[in-house]
């Protein structure tokens, strides 16, 4: 993982030091709180319905234990004893007091850790696929570029101020784990047929009120030449992108607007006039950040372990947990470990204290002091000893983190809704409970298979619900809360936008139709087909049938 | 009027004297220094200049820098506006007059110009501020010098970490 040094540091400190002084002129009553607005939320600190939220940066979905720890500490001194991992891998406290706000932010930087850049309109913090330097399928380690983009965009001058938010995310598989494609920029890496690495950058994706899925606008960009190129897309997007209008201020408006290929030539004519070697990292800046992602000291071990092999036999939960939760490493005798904070009944990405202090101990004790935030709001022990499975999985349960359900239909994505966001129309944590309850009986779910269900509460889509299989939209009607549902979205390599399913329905109604459409899947499924693929071959129309004919 | 703070020196700033009057379109010119609009630059800066008068131009956010390339050398200032703070194309149009077309005169920061955005404009090559939010020339440095490093080159010429580490700091 990477290390900070003095210069991080010391950055870290003087950015504490300036929220402390801003906070001060606000207590005092020098600054009003419109003035202070735009401060506060350039580190972190938004105002929702009850309480001050702070939304601390993961930088692309990475942490250590000391980390981890440390924020179990700030959520039970200064919150209500739990946190929130977002689909951004950032986590949010729901409960601070303003005047607690600057002693956090000196206790974050303490580890290593900030709120920069974690709102605004600004670079927000890069995600990369949580299985980096775990996989055996990815081609280079996605972690290095995250690292030289944190670093390239922070703070940066020039962009700080753009029309809109922008977020970036990286994968270097072929299975995308990020979204890419929903991003204001994608950036997956390959190999061209001589073997040179380069990204495929992809620009304009998004959700929001106008989902797009992103075109490519350079096949192959040299991988040395990464900040450059972001520069050269960036300015453009300063210089062109709409601020007459926040609903159409993000990227993808632009790109749309212009067409791709001539977004990309205006971002080839500014790359051209860029001084590339001013703006690129030099090599030996990238090869100092690469050091920090070698690989950690693996054992070497059989690729079969008779202890996992004879916990799965006698535990049916844990060869359930195996089924699902437990992922191949690239290193034989590892696992990657899914570590759900899906369970049927709770609030989708909330963690406890205790729970963070759990997946905190195990990962020192078992798994490098690795630890990653997924998009998709669980966490992840990337190198864990098959051997070690059966006690990781032990301590998981009596944490209640054992939850066997990655992927699958109680794996939902939930913004945090009405119950707590100012802008929603709609909650959401209460439609994925229902959802969850639904669905407990585990072997149901199973063989329901990959279903990915993603709940919104608002337009503004945080909780990316056109990329759900099933998507679920909530919209107030006459001030009752009603959802929208939409199918066949997806989020990974083979992105897509949902299609509307029919009128939305009343909150009593959402969990019975997602019951429905799953047994229209049930009946209609072929040989090896998920939810997503027989919806993709069947069509809508079997599904509205089911949701709707009692209507007609 | 809001007062014109300058940069004075690394890490310096003071209250400086304005010797520019900012002229509206349909105005009448003053004696002295003048900043015109980018349109009545184009129709009256020549004759403007070859009385020997000062003469600077200011830009709104979306007009662009390029406008301006061929007159640059007879500028003496190029104010840049921020119709609100949240607008920051200027940020770009600065970098662009110091970084590409080598522009060497006053860049100065007019309009919804606040303490907050102190650190970026002198990193993207302002020299020259009319805060709208009263704050002083001491203020103005603090806000702007606060971070003792930085990560990425500009205008200003700052060494960016990654070269801080290869030097050993």
């Amino acid at each position: 993982m990477y290390q900070y040094d003095a210069i991080d540091r010391e950055f870290l400190t003087d950015r504490a030091n300036e929220f402390r002084h801003q906070v001060a002129r606000r207590l005092s009553g020098e600054l009003t709180e419109d003035q202070f607005k735009p401060l506060r939320l350039m580190n972190g600190l938004y105002l929702q319905l009850h309480a001050y939220m702070l939304r601390v940066a993961i930088p692309y979905g990475t942490l250590n234990p000391r980390q981890l720890r440390r924020l179990a500490w700030i959520a039970r001194t200064y919150d209500k004893g739990y946190g929130h991992f977002t689909t951004r891998t950032n986590l949010q406290f729901h409960w601070i007091k303003l005047k607690d706000a600057p002693d956090i932010l000196d206790a974050l930087a303490e580890v290593d850790l900030h709120a920069i850049q974690t709102s605004g309109n600004c670079i927000r913090n890069t995600t990369a696929d949580p299985r980096a330097g775990a996989t055996a399928e990815e081609i280079d380690d996605p972690r290095v570029w995250a690292e030289a983009i944190r670093q390239w965009s922070t703070l940066h001058p020039e962009f700080s101020f753009l029309p809109r938010k922008f977020k970036i995310a990286i994968t270097a598989a072929a299975k995308d784990r990020t979204a890419a494609k929903l991003h204001d920029i994608g950036l997956m890496l390959r190999r061209s047929r001589d073997g040179a690495l380069g990204f495929e950058v992809i620009v304009g994706g998004g959700m929001g009120r106008t989902p797009h899925v992103g075109p490519t606008i350079k096949e192959h960009l040299p991988v040395g030449r990464l900040l450059s190129y972001l520069e050269a897309v960036l300015r453009v997007y300063n210089r062109h992108g709409r601020r007459d209008n926040i609903y159409k201020a993000r990227i993808k408006i632009l790109v749309a607007a212009l067409g791709a290929e001539e977004f990309g030539r205006q971002v080839e004519e500014e790359w051209a006039k860029i001084d590339a070697a001013q703006v690129d990292l030099p090599d030996v800046e990238l090869a100092r950040i690469r050091g920090f992602f070698a690989p950690p000291a693996f054992d070497v071990l059989p690729r079969v372990s008779a202890a996992f092999e004879e916990a799965k036999s006698k535990d049916a939960d844990f060869a359930r947990f195996a089924r699902n939760n437990v992922q191949p490493h690239k290193q034989a005798g590892y696992a990657i470990v899914d570590v759900s904070l899906k369970r049927p009944g709770d609030t989708p990405g909330d963690a406890t204290a205790e729970q963070m202090e759990v997946v905190a101990d195990l990962a020192e004790r078992y798994g490098f002091g690795d630890i990653r935030i997924t998009h998709e709001q669980n966490l992840v022990l990337p190198h864990i000893r098959l051997d070690d499975l059966p006690v990781v999985h032990a301590a998981l349960q009596a944490a209640g983190l054992a939850t066997a359900n990655i992927n699958l239909v109680s794996d939902i994505i939930a913004c945090p809704g009405l119950d707590y966001c100012a802008l929603a129309n709609a909650r959401a944590i209460p439609i994925a409970q229902s959802i969850a309850e639904r669905f407990a009986e585990p072997d149901r779910a199973e063989a329901v298979g990959e279903l990915k269900i993603k709940i919104s509460g608002c337009i503004n889509a945080c909780g990316h619900h056109h990329v759900g299989h099933i998507g679920i939209l909530g919209v107030d009607k006459k001030g009752e809360e009603f959802y929208q549902l939409t199918l066949g979205g997806s989020g990974a390599e083979d992105a897509e936008v949902g299609k509307m399913l029919g009128p939305a329905l009343p909150a009593g109604r959402v969990a019975e139709a997602v019951d429905q459409l799953v047994e229209v899947y049930l009946r209609e499924r072929q040989e090896g087909e998920r939810f997503l693929d027989t919806f993709r071959r069947a069509g809508v129309a079997p599904f509205k049938e089911a949701v709707y004919a009692e209507a007609d | 009027m809001p007062k014109l703070i300058k940069l004075t020196g690394p890490r310096a700033a003071a209250w400086a004297n304005d010797r520019f009057t900012v002229v509206a379109d349909d105005q009448a010119l003053p004696a002295g220094g003048v900043i015109l609009s980018l349109a009545r630059f184009q129709a009256e800066g020549d004759a403007l200049l070859s009385e020997g008068r000062e003469v600077g131009v200011v830009l709104q956010s979306d007009e662009a820098v390029e406008a301006l390339a061929y007159d640059l050398p007879r500028l003496a200032v190029v104010a840049l506006a921020f119709p609100k703070f949240r607008d920051g194309r200027a940020f770009t149009s600065a970098r662009l007059l110091r970084e590409r077309l080598g522009y060497g005169g006053e860049i100065r920061a007019v309009g919804d110009v606040l303490q907050e955005q102190a650190q970026f404009m002198v990193r993207c090559g302002f020299d020259a501020f009319e805060p709208a939010d009263g704050s002083t020339p001491e203020a103005w440095v603090r806000a702007a010098f606060r971070f003792r490093h930085v990560y990425q080159r500009s205008a200003d010429g700052r060494r960016p970490a990654f070269e801080e580490r290869a030097h050993g700091v």
